[in-house]
């Protein structure tokens, strides 16, 4: 399909919406994307037509809302590159999949095993590490980050050793937007023994993701940020490791046999996911991939950065502004600071002319520590956002410099 | 209930600014006349959490009877420290029981500020007011 813009914002209400009078010039796609009527459409189209619990039910209605329900997993593992449906876990979103990875491996690790992570990483890739770091005396190291916000790819290759029991990185920055070369550092990895974990997050809507291709144990991905409904995410994981990897909640579907003195697990991925689970939402995410999917994703790509570096040209021009991450590879996220003035007086202020960005540490305390700064502005840009809207970006920097400084 | 003479002030400087940019401008302006607080003073204890920005706020008491209240405050964000500044001017130099009888949010509202104090609002406002209200509490 022609990728054109005015056609793709026409559908999403929610962007004809005014903000303090102006018209929403939404710039906050990496903290949630909006949704599409083909999305909102999907949900009350199962909710009106056919809806039931999932599995094990003998009724129309149970099988029907099954057979959308595993067909949504199916579309997730297309949309991955995984060879099949069962290597897909639904979770209820990226955190909750990296956390399932944590405990699922807790019991291999033994006291001074290590963890390898980097600086750039989002708390919900750095926190559940910390569990086993104070459970079972794992070890975390940090890959460092260069000045430009690249990955200091050899410093991580050398942080790998026989004591190397789990790497975990993100595959785009939340905040710098730099893309990491994942590929690379699976092949390291693997040398090494240990277990690869990536953090697809922002990468599994910016870019073209195959699992197989660039050699992961696991990858986690969230449907909120691919204008997918909020409360599904998923986790993929080679069979292998599936089969591995201990399951985390417990209750019904999950098991096999349950008696008095033993429990067998049913097969994954249905081993992850205990009770009745979001079923709507897993659907809503189906529809969400089968709309992006209708897009070129090279198109949509050179479309996302065709804005940042309309925005980042303009900005530029503004003696007091800083860009955080400079990455040569790097996704449509443009985090800032204006010398002078705080990135939460900058996002109040462009609040106040509709324009929507995010400003805080976005769950990166290490990151901000190693820029040695308190926090940064953030703006992140989707397949809606607009040159226009970029300019507005820039004309609203440029007005909160005659309230600040 | 009248208001005290300062706060009656201020509501009477903000009844001038009638459009958001000016009252943020003022508003701004006044946190820049903040007096600094000490350095050491920028501790934990005196850190207000919920804050996306970092706030501070120093309670000082003195030996009168009843013991007056006085407040400083400091945030590295303008709009924040600003605000600041209003609840300092509202809640300082008072009494434990001239502070419960005053009612911020319908002062702020008077000053056109009271979209502020959601707690739902990051910028640590209620939590400031909180604080304040349940030091005098205590007494």
């Amino acid at each position: 399909m022609i990728f054109n813009v005015d056609d793709i914002r026409a559908q999403f209400p929610i962007l004809s919406r005014e903000i303090n009078g102006y018209p929403l010039a939404y710039l906050d796609n990496a903290a949630s994307a909006q949704k599409p009527q083909a999305v909102m459409d999907a949900l009350t189209h199962q909710m009106r037509t056919s809806f039931a619990n999932v599995h094990r039910g003998l009724h129309t209605m149970a099988n029907e809302t099954t057979e959308a329900f595993e067909g949504a997993r199916a579309k997730v593992a297309k949309f991955l590159g995984a060879p099949k449906s069962e290597n897909i876990v639904f979770t209820k979103g990226a955190s909750e999949a990296l956390n399932l990875v944590a405990y699922g491996l807790a019991g291999e690790i033994k006291k001074g095993d290590e963890i390898i992570l980097t600086q750039m990483e989002h708390h919900s890739n750095i926190v559940p590490w910390h569990f086993l770091r104070e459970r079972y005396g794992a070890v975390l190291r940090f890959a460092p980050v260069l000045d430009n916000g690249e990955l200091d790819v050899m410093a991580l290759k050398g942080l790998l050793s026989s004591k190397t029991k789990i790497v975990s990185v993100v595959h785009m920055s939340n905040v710098l937007g730099t893309i990491n070369p994942v590929q690379d550092i699976a092949k390291w990895v693997k040398a090494a023994g240990a277990i690869f974990v990536v953090d697809g997050t922002q990468a599994a809507v910016h870019m073209d993701v195959d699992v197989v291709d660039i050699g992961v144990d696991f990858y986690c991905m969230t449907g909120h940020k691919l204008y997918g409904p909020t409360g599904i995410g998923a986790l993929y994981g080679t069979l292998e490791m599936l089969n591995r990897l201990q399951p985390f909640n417990g209750g019904g579907e999950m098991i096999s046999d349950v008696f008095e003195d033993r429990v067998t697990y049913n097969d994954p991925p249905h081993k992850f996911e205990a009770g009745t689970p979001p079923i709507l939402e897993a659907i809503g995410l189906g529809a969400a991939i089968d709309w992006y999917s209708q897009f070129n994703r090279a198109d949509i790509h050179q479309h996302e950065m065709a804005v940042y570096h309309h925005a980042l040209d303009g900005l530029r021009d503004i003696n007091s502004f800083r860009l955080i991450g400079e990455a040569p590879e790097k996704g449509s996220v443009l985090a800032f600071n204006l010398q002078g003035a705080h990135a939460h007086d900058v996002a109040q202020i462009l609040d106040k002319y509709g324009i929507a960005v995010r400003a805080g540490q976005h769950c990166t305390q290490p990151l901000m520590t190693r820029f040695g700064m308190h926090s940064t502005a953030r703006a992140s840009f989707g397949i809606y956002n607009t040159l226009d809207e970029a300019d507005r970006l820039v004309e609203g920097v440029k007005k909160c410099l005659t309230f600040l400084t | 209930m009248t208001l005290p003479q300062n706060i009656q002030d201020m509501i009477d400087d903000f009844e001038f600014l009638t459009d958001w940019e000016d009252r943020y401008m003022h508003v701004i302006d006044l946190g820049k006349s903040l007096p600094e607080i000490k350095a050491s003073e920028r501790n934990e204890t005196n850190k207000v959490k919920g804050c996306v920005s970092q706030v501070w706020l120093v309670t000082h008491m003195n030996e009168a009877t009843p013991p007056v209240f006085t407040f400083q405050g400091d945030s590295d964000a303008h709009i924040v420290k600003g605000l600041v500044a209003v609840v300092i001017a509202i809640f300082s130099n008072r009494t434990a029981s001239e502070i419960k009888a005053l009612n911020a949010e319908e002062i702020l509202s008077q000053l056109g500020l009271n979209e502020h104090l959601s707690p739902q609002r990051s910028n640590g406002l209620r939590a400031m007011v909180d604080r304040i209200q349940s030091i005098a509490n205590a007494v």
